[in-house]
């Protein structure tokens, strides 16, 4: 007789041999390895929660410490390689294979064990695709996560850092995986349930709260002048001619600048409520002056950011929470807001090549995608309207029938013509494909696609692609902006003079900005301690960003 | 002939709002005096650089990173010097301190007008270590010598840099200082007592225990500046008033009342482990509560539990 | 430390009476720009010393386009670079032109 519940008897096998180690679903911090070699099969897929934010670092270091005769070969599948643990994994031989879709703080680290052999890569995905493999092919056996807290039933408080835990959980626990949970502390009553119970078969509490890195905080005493310019030119020559109102900001220090740019240099333009009003965004202290401006109606977040909790809280009319009042993030879901109810994608790159591609690898770092490739990208199956939208879609396609035209997702890419260390921001040829070439990849590792990319903002001014009509205009307009790099310096100045006239390119002076304007007194907060001033002292900043 | 600078009415900013931690140091002194009195002495143009820097391969400053000159500060002539944070930390070189030792001679001859000092330094340049410990001596002197003399000489600190290593000690021969939060008066800086006491004793990179330990507010709630200022230029220029109007003359009396001031300050907070334990013991109820205090407000609380001793320095 | 010097001859005299003026601090990825109206109506001169050795060519093109969007006869910039990025230079030179249009105080 055929048998059709293989998995499920598999799964009640494990949790079997796991309750040896437990009381109920409890298991005490020096047992967790035990549990681990009970539960863990050699070759399985393990989702290690290694969030872009949040890390199951107690689980980690457990799972580190396995007798790898008894648990091996793994195939992790997790979204975020961050801890050094995470790699560790590799070096002893307790994991083999690994698909991913981010490795910030180890993209260095990740390189050199690619090109030894060390890591056996499946691939490297954007959030959403390995979310969505997790329902499809690459579902795991065990999932690892990390909570705030647990009660004795194993419901679960992921609390303001929720991130990818419910997306983890739900692929893992209803196909016979087996969830194990790390919590901050056990209580008696949580408050409020983030994953229930029945899904979570065991609960360690860890002796120090799980590790969270503050990534958003960018302080705004490191904005320089030039990335001011950027900001304004971002403002006026795109956010106000599209009447940009839904979008996504990218992390770094030219968003930040447009963000502190709102309340003062947007507002003197007259454009409250009529640019910048609903974000998919974590929750940036660099905003907190626009929302106390009355800028932002609403955000929905893939995370949290550390120090931010009581002034989220006190500000539910802008943010999602939970009933006891705190944030509730969820990365998938908020992607997919990023992806299909967003007007536009801004945000910085390593290097952009003359067809307007993208990458932030380098042939010695290799940082994964993350979520930038789903907010940075036209989405083919968006339906509904809006302005910006068919503004965009208008531009790239003038003469096709206007009921039966895409509009079109703006992808903007912000940044300076030359990177920290006098880096070229334009190249002729990506690191990536070097590196697609070293490693034999299929696919070179190309954040956002040159197709996607509708303007490119630099000091020098506004390239808008959507005007560009065949591969030379593309390439003139992307050098108009190019400034003083090798690929600025290769244009052909009579005709991004001609692009200029056409407005495909835009200088400062078009837009009505002088250069000499751009200055820092020109932010809605210079420090920190302003940022907290706004806040009404409700942002707490982790002591390495003070200095009061 | 002065040299120009940046200026222009800044958006939202009036001239007196302008942050002093923000601005250069050229900015400082213009927007500090005056608006129109200052003048150079030895400025960009004289190019009196530094002799060590070139060897070093390392890129110099047409003024080596001081201006020196005078101005007028609500109407009476007043010595102004102002180091540029920016400028290799506003360390002293060999030509940066004498060009400050010159200033201080001038004042202790000419005797009538009273010295600015706008400190913003990490301590001697390391490339020029014994021209630079030479020159902090040799200021340390002038200094005396000038308030001997009867010049006030007031420091005023509030920069990037911080005062730091012997900066810190020229700061400590002024008749008196002002400082705002952002400030940080010390002589070993965070790092250096971590490298040679250990993380346990010090972690430079907890902010937060920097600023209660060396900060602007800590230093004056204990009586090791004589004024508090916001950061703004207009505060500080309001505190140098006041501060040149208050300050005592200078004698072997003042001396004697510094000794006592500090001795008494050693046996008052000398078990205490940490900034908070001295605040609690110099009766502020709710010590965490200080470094997120506004300006006004910390200034009020200050003012009730700050021992002043007019006499000291 | 590399030394540059550029000489341009100008279509027009820089405007304004301002003799000398300073503008920006030597740090790293900044510079410090002082200028002087000593140079005859018709000729620049620009002197460079920079801690970002190799890149003479770029600096050449930043001055052309400074040169010609400005022109500034009569001026002589000298400059102490602590490696700035090239917008970062065309910005200190169009400050520092700027200041030389101000009335003397």
């Amino acid at each position: 007789m055929t048998t059709w519940q293989k998995a499920r008897t598999a799964r009640d096998a494990r949790i079997d041999a796991g309750a040896k180690v437990a009381k109920g679903k409890i298991v005490e911090t020096g047992d967790v390895t035990r549990l681990l070699e009970a539960v863990i099969r050699p070759g399985d897929r393990v989702c290690l929660e290694g969030d872009n934010q949040k890390q199951a670092d107690l689980l980690s270091a457990a799972l580190l410490a396995v007798d790898i005769s008894k648990v091996n070969n793994l195939h992790m599948v997790q979204s975020g390689v961050v801890l050094p643990e995470h790699l560790d994994l590799f070096d002893r031989g307790v994991a083999k294979k690994l698909d991913y879709a981010y490795s910030g703080p180890q993209s260095a680290r990740i390189a050199t064990m690619l090109f030894g052999g060390k890591i056996e890569l499946g691939a490297i995905h954007t959030y959403l695709e390995l979310f969505a493999r997790y329902f499809i092919d690459l579902t795991p056996h065990v999932a690892l996560i990390a909570a705030v807290s647990a009660d004795r039933d194993g419901n679960l408080y992921t609390g303001p850092n929720t991130e990818d835990t419910p997306t983890v959980v739900e692929a893992t626990s209803f196909k016979d995986g087996i969830v194990i949970a790390q919590v901050n502390e056990i209580v008696d009553k949580l408050p409020r349930v983030d994953i229930p119970g029945d899904r979570v078969h065991f609960v360690v509490k860890s002796d120090k709260p799980f590790f969270v890195e503050p990534l958003f905080t960018r302080d705004p005493a490191a904005i320089t002048e030039g990335q001011i310019l950027t900001a304004m030119m971002a403002i006026k020559g795109i956010y106000a001619p599209y009447g940009v109102r839904r979008l996504n900001h990218g992390i770094g220090f030219s968003t930040a600048a447009i963000e502190l740019l709102l309340p003062t240099f947007g507002e003197k333009l007259g454009l409250r409520g009529k640019i910048a009003s609903q974000f998919a965004l974590n929750p940036h202290p660099a905003l907190i002056p626009a929302i106390e401006s009355g800028w932002v109606e609403q955000i929905h977040s893939f995370g949290s950011e550390v120090g931010m909790d009581d002034y989220i809280r006190a500000r539910s009319d802008v943010y999602f929470t939970g009933p006891d009042g705190s944030l509730r993030s969820n990365r998938a879901f908020c992607q997919v807001a990023g992806l299909y109810a967003c007007d536009m994608f801004i945000g910085s790159t390593l290097q952009i090549d003359l067809k307007g591609n993208s990458s932030t690898i380098t042939t010695s770092r290799i940082a994964g995608f993350g979520g930038a490739p789903n907010m940075g990208s036209d989405p083919r199956g968006r339906r509904h309207p809006s302005e910006p939208w068919l503004q965009a879609g208008r531009e790239a396609d003038p003469d096709s029938t206007p009921a039966l035209r895409r509009g079109r997702k703006l992808v903007v890419q912000i940044g300076e013509t030359f990177g920290e260390k006098n880096v070229p921001l334009f190249v002729e040829k990506l690191d990536a494909i070097a590196l697609a070439e070293k490693l034999k990849l299929d696919l070179a590792p190309v954040m956002i696609y040159g197709d996607d990319i509708t303007h490119i903002i630099t000091e020098e001014g506004i390239a808008n692609l959507l005007l560009c009509r065949d591969a030379r205009e593309r390439e003139q307009a992307i050098r108009g902006v190019a400034g003083y790099t090798d690929v600025g310096r290769g244009r052909d100045k009579q005709f991004v003079q001609s692009l200029r006239e056409r407005g495909v390119i835009r200088r400062p002076e078009d837009l009505g900005i002088d250069p000499l304007d751009a200055d820092r007194s020109l932010l809605a907060a210079r420090s920190i301690k302003d940022l907290v001033r706004w806040s009404g002292g409700l942002y707490a900043p982790p002591s390495k960003f003070r200095n009061w | 002939m002065s040299v120009a600078h940046v200026d222009r009415q800044l958006p939202g900013e009036t001239r007196a709002a302008s942050s002093w931690y923000e601005a250069s140091a050229r900015e400082r002194v213009r927007l500090l005096l005056d608006a129109g009195s200052f003048q150079e002495f030895i400025g960009p143009e004289a190019r009196e650089t530094s002799p060590h820097l070139r060897v070093f391969d390392l890129p110099e400053q047409f003024d080596d990173g001081i201006i020196v000159g005078c101005g007028k500060l609500d109407g009476s002539p007043v010595f102004v010097a102002a180091q540029e944070g920016r400028f290799m930390g506003g360390a002293f070189g060999e030509v940066h301190g004498a060009k400050l030792t010159g200033l201080l001679r001038a004042a202790r001859d000419v005797k009538s007008a009273p010295v600015l000092l706008l400190l913003d330094t990490g301590g001697v340049r390391l490339q020029e270590a014994n021209a630079g410990e030479l020159a902090i001596a040799e200021i340390m002197r002038a200094v005396i010598e000038a308030r001997s003399a009867g010049v006030k000489v007031i420091g005023l600190i509030g920069g990037r840099s911080g005062c730091y290593g012997g900066g810190g000690l020229i700061a400590g021969c002024c008749s008196a200082l002002v400082v705002s939060e952002q400030g940080r008066i010390a002589v070993s800086g965070p790092e250096v007592i971590e490298t040679n006491r250990g993380v346990e004793e010090f972690d430079s990179r907890d902010r937060a225990l920097v600023w209660r330990t060396m900060g602007g507010k800590s230093r004056w709630l204990i009586g090791g500046a004589d004024a508090f200022a916001d950061d703004t230029v207009g505060d500080f220029r309001k505190a140098a008033l006041k501060l040149l109007s208050s300050t005592a003359d200078f004698g072997l009396d003042t001396l004697k009342a510094e000794q006592s001031r500090l001795e008494e300050r050693l046996q008052s907070f000398g078990e205490c482990p940490d900034a908070l334990d001295i605040w609690r013991t110099e009766g502020v109820s709710d010590p965490r509560s200080i470094p997120a205090l506004p300006a006004d407000q910390f200034i009020a609380l200050g003012d009730k539990i700050r021992r002043t001793s007019r006499d000291a320095r | 430390m590399e030394d540059l010097t550029f000489r341009h001859t100008t279509l027009k005299r820089a405007s304004g009476l301002k003799p000398t003026a300073i503008i920006g601090v030597v740090a790293s990825g900044n510079l410090e720009v002082l200028v002087e109206r000593v140079m005859p109506d018709a000729e620049c001169l620009l002197e460079i010393r920079t801690a970002a050795e190799g890149f003479g060519d770029v600096w050449e093109a930043v001055v052309a386009d400074f040169v010609e969007r400005y022109s500034p006869g009569g001026l002589k910039f000298s400059i102490n670079d602590g490696g700035a990025r090239p917008d970062t230079v065309s910005l200190r030179l169009a400050q520092a032109a700027r200041l030389m249009q101000e009335d003397d105080r």
